[in-house]
């Protein structure tokens, strides 16, 4: 199965939890062995060291890790990051905030932020918002179809039918390893 | 003049009751420790006898053949115990083989440059020398480089999706492993620190205390205890930088992946 993914499109993906939904996304971010063919604007995923490669493809995975104590030591660029981290509901003080005292939803918004300030043209998401509340699933989903419309593309896992139908026109279907594309939106 | 006290076999007997004592203690409070006090006890005499022996031969033939014999043999006891003091050991060969090269070259390096600049004994391999100095490095290192990787390799598995994140940020496994890096490498040679942190004032060192029951006058022995502890510390700390990066080599590929399933499965317990 190969599928494309145009400039500034959205395409989510479903299927039952142990399916590979997460093994394809790990797979296209090269975080694991594999022998798919991925390439980025003509360019060929083993022609691009794998640093670089992952900085034009995002990923943020569904429990995302944490390296440092403090929310500010994981951005580079904490006034381009605070930008957009007042967008999803954080306060100004959010640099100081200790990882271990943030909720699950905390830390995924967080988390797409720290892989949108990268900048990649490819991102891809493992329910990003499936511990979130109403309002910040519309305030994630916001900030990515602004992002969406700026030309980035989007492979989004979700289970929530209602959120495929806000955010994209196609969704492929993983089922046993499988990979098929499902009738358009 | 240098002179000491030989011990019989009556005062060993005699200070073997001490082990006795304790095993008696292990009785009484129901501890169920005394079958393996006593093994270890008979087992500490039968060793320690053997290596007399071949100690006292291997002085005798002065032979670079014999004594490279010997250093080889002690250098694969100490990667057996390496190995066998991991969590979770890297998998095939790299498993006994980092280890082992990582004190093969750390210890030998530094023996050799402590026979050839410090002690210069002659010739310079002479046994009486060459195989106490390999022995006490050599033992130090391996304790550092069995610390080193097995943080590493545990450190690794717990903060695996801490060590993605990074990855996946654009990192190099290098800096991706940095932290997780610098506290193998850290738990490695802090047993070397505080040894030397609590020499003289905690401690008085066996070598140091050996001599000086051997009739050595208490500053030469404190000179030669300053030279090997400054040979430990050395040995040990090439010995667990190349073994931890060596192990991040390892469990990281050319494409700057994390790859613990290069990683041995648990052993059963």
């Amino acid at each position: 199965m190969s599928f494309s993914l145009a400039v500034g499109e959205c395409i989510t993906v479903k299927g039952p939890s142990g399916a590979g939904k997460t093994l394809l996304l790990r797979a296209i971010a090269d975080l694991d062995p594999n022998q798919g063919l991925v390439s980025v604007e003509g360019s060929d995923r083993s022609t691009v060291p794998a640093p670089e490669w992952r900085r034009l493809v995002g990923y943020v995975p569904a429990e995302p890790g944490w390296w440092a104590e403090t929310v500010g030591e994981h951005f580079d660029d904490w006034i381009a990051a605070a930008a957009i981290l007042t967008d999803l509901g954080f306060s100004e003080k959010a640099k100081s905030w200790p990882i271990a005292r943030l909720s699950t939803g905390e830390r995924l918004r967080l988390a797409v932020v720290r892989a949108l300030i990268i900048r990649p043209k490819v991102l891809l998401l493992d329910e990003p918002t499936a511990a979130l509340d109403a309002a910040s699933v519309a305030a994630v989903e916001s900030l990515l179809a602004d992002r969406i419309r700026a030309g980035l593309a989007v492979l989004w896992v979700t289970h929530d039918a209602g959120q495929t139908r806000r955010i994209a026109r196609r969704q492929l279907a993983v089922e046993a390893g499988n990979v098929r594309e499902e009738i358009d939106q | 003049m240098t002179s000491y006290i030989t011990l019989s076999y009556v005062d060993l007997a005699l200070a073997s009751v001490l082990v006795l004592i304790n095993a008696g203690l292990s009785l009484i409070f129901g501890l169920k420790i005394h079958r393996s006090l006593l093994i270890a006890a008979i087992r500490m005499a039968v060793q320690l006898t053997l290596i007399g022996l071949v100690l006292t031969a291997l002085f005798s033939l002065v032979s670079p053949l014999w004594t490279g014999l010997a250093v080889f043999a002690m250098i694969l006891f100490a990667g057996q115990e390496v190995m066998q003091r991991q969590d979770r050991r890297l998998s095939g060969w790299w498993c006994f083989g980092l280890g082992t090269g990582c004190m093969m070259m750390s210890s030998v390096l530094v023996t050799v440059f402590a026979l050839l600049t410090a002690i210069r004994p002659s010739p310079w391999y002479d046994p009486r020398y060459s195989i106490p100095l390999l022995g006490m490095i050599l033992g130090n290192c391996m304790t550092g480089i069995a610390l080193g990787l097995n943080t590493l390799t545990t450190s690794l598995m717990l903060r695996r999706a801490a060590v993605e994140a990074r990855l996946m940020l654009g990192a190099t496994r290098w800096d991706a492993a940095g932290p997780v890096t610098r506290d193998a490498l850290r738990s490695a040679l802090m047993p070397t620190i505080n040894s030397m942190s609590a020499t003289g004032l905690v401690s008085l060192p066996g070598m140091m205390t050996g001599q000086i029951l051997s009739g050595v006058p208490p500053v030469e022995a404190v000179k030669y205890q300053i030279l090997v502890m400054f040979l430990i510390a050395g040995g040990t700390g090439f010995g667990a930088v190349a073994a931890v990066l060596g192990g991040v080599y390892r469990l990281t590929d050319a494409r700057h992946r994390l790859r613990l399933d290069r990683l041995a499965a648990p052993q059963a317990t």
